[in-house]
């Protein structure tokens, strides 16, 4: 049987640099490089002052569940095997907010305000998802 | 700013189409029935609608029901913004009215989710180059269940609500309900029964979800001055507002309990020159019983935080002090792909005293609140007659 394809992210011009450092292992975000305004998803210009003088910062990795809920019903066919499954708005300590599964723990032992770090999960060739798990 | 604008227009004409499960139908024969019917009830013909406002989960929604009622408007907006889309479209038929580019606007919605078999709007694959396709979709997020179960987290956690208030919303809506013939779940049922349904996205069970069902509905709205001369009483727009904010992404770092309808209330109101003591009739939008618990306390009718001990003990449901929902809602009357028609219809109905059962005893001014989509956007309307 032909297994359900799960839906991937499909990098665009400005994303690209986010999906090539997530391959890296590396989690960043933008930043304006005229008034230092931080800004989650990437997009082609700044949109606290309008410059298109956009930079990347590397995060720490480490954020706070701003809340989360556990699904008990695969949103696709691809991901039922993993039900149940954390979803959770995560808040960077770089200031930004961003959604994530926390993985590698049971769903019942995740909180609002738990700290969080983040980890990569290989899903294609092209896609590396940024991911989180509970710091202890 | 607005203020000039209260009472300039009237709802002149309103109704459902067939309601529940209705095979064979298209949304668009259940948009154009309701339409046909709204018409009648306003005593007016095909030929006097000079402005369509249509919303069916399809862009071209405006144009595809010109086409098959035969007219050809001045004016078309098919705008969808989810499942106040048309309580917003009061709004641009009052602007397109005042401004002269149209006199009788027909507002119409359609949908057939339940015979269609799917929850999902439109039909078309997502664009997985979109934001919600690139850092939304790729986590397995359920929509729109996932980010109001985010939300009820965030009500829990912060003010201690509890599932049992959630389950109050859900049986009130259901006492409602059982005093609506046309309701499509009326059998009895308990706040136990409501907590031990099946978990779908923590904290939300699926009795606290919105039913699926099929609906059309339609209204007719014209000025103030040739709702005076037709047949039915007009129940005017006394004051409304909106406000955006995003998508399916909200990303931005705002509180996800406060998402602007604080200022559309109030802006609402005043433009309608009442207070929230004035209002007798409340129809809240209840696509999850926790949206209810945090409209209740956006709109301002108690204390953020309070909502979930100011619903408890069946203060929502007939009898109880804080009646709302009338019809049952979209929890137990019907829910077709987007609620705001029929939430905004139940209001009219209220004015107009056409109820029944369910009646409220005294209904002069109404309140209307609805979002839409992942509380992106919100459109608080007051009714009077």
């Amino acid at each position: 049987m032909e297994q359900a394809q799960r839906p991937l992210p499909q990098p665009t011009r400005n994303t690209q640099p986010y999906w090539d450092a997530a391959r890296a292992h590396r989690l960043v975000v933008q930043e304006c490089a005229c008034c230092k305004a931080r800004q989650f998803y990437p997009r082609e210009f700044c949109t606290a002052c309008l410059s298109e003088d956009i930079g990347w910062i590397d995060c720490s990795g480490m954020g706070t569940v701003y809340t989360y809920t556990v699904n008990r019903r695969a949103s696709s066919a691809a991901l039922a095997d993993r039900v149940p499954y954390v979803v959770a708005a995560i808040d960077l300590d770089e200031g930004v907010r961003m959604m994530a599964n926390i993985v590698d723990c049971p769903p019942e032992s995740v909180r609002i305000g738990s700290r969080v770090r983040v980890c990569f999960e290989q899903v294609s060739d092209e896609i590396t998802l940024p991911q989180f798990t509970l710091e202890a | 700013m607005t203020k000039h604008l209260s009472k300039s227009v009237a709802i002149v004409g309103a109704a459902e189409s067939e309601l529940g499960k209705v095979p064979g139908m298209t949304a668009l024969d259940l948009q154009a029935q309701a339409a046909g019917r709204a018409l009648r009830d306003a005593g007016l013909s095909l030929q006097d609608v000079d402005g369509v406002f249509a919303h069916v989960d399809d862009r071209f929604a405006g144009l595809q029901l010109a086409e098959y009622l035969g007219i050809r408007p001045r004016y078309v907006d098919s705008t969808s913004v989810g499942g106040m889309s048309n309580v917003m479209h009061i709004r641009h038929a009052m602007a397109a009215i005042e401004a002269g580019m149209c006199e009788v606007a027909l507002v119409a919605y359609g949908s057939t989710q339940l015979s269609d078999g799917t929850r999902k709007v439109g039909g078309t694959p997502e664009d997985m180059r979109m934001p919600r396709g690139q850092f939304i979709t790729p986590y397995g997020q359920l929509s729109p269940i996932g980010y109001y179960a985010m939300v009820a987290q965030l009500h829990m956690h912060r003010y201690g609500t509890t599932p049992r208030d959630l389950a109050e919303v859900a049986v009130a809506a259901r006492k409602w309900a059982q005093l609506n013939p046309n309701a499509y779940r009326r059998e009895e049922t308990s706040i136990e029964e409501v907590m031990a349904s099946r978990m779908i996205a923590d904290p939300l069970r699926q009795r606290d979800c919105c039913l699926v069902t099929d609906a059309g509905g339609a209204f007719i709205v014209t000025t103030a001055a040739r709702a005076r001369s037709l047949k039915r009483p007009p129940v005017y727009v006394m004051g409304i507002a909106e406000s955006f904010s995003h998508h399916y992404t909200p990303f931005g770092t705002a509180d996800w309990l406060d998402t602007n309808v604080a200022q559309t209330a109030e802006q609402a109101l005043q433009m309608a020159g009442v207070t929230r003591q004035d209002i007798d009739v409340v129809q809240i939008y209840d696509h999850f019983t926790i949206g209810v618990i945090q409209s209740l306390e956006e709109l301002g009718f108690c204390k953020r935080g309070e909502g979930g001990a100011f619903v408890a003990g069946g203060r929502l449901a007939p009898g109880g002090d804080f009646p709302i929902n009338t019809s049952g809602g979209g929890l137990s009357y019907n829910h077709p792909g987007q609620f705001g028609m029929l939430l905004l219809l139940e209001a009219v109905h209220q004015l107009r005293k056409e109820c029944g059962e369910r009646q409220l005893p005294r209904a002069e001014l109404a309140l209307v609140h609805a979002p839409g989509l992942v509380f992106s956007c919100n459109t608080t309307l007051i009714l009077g007659v």
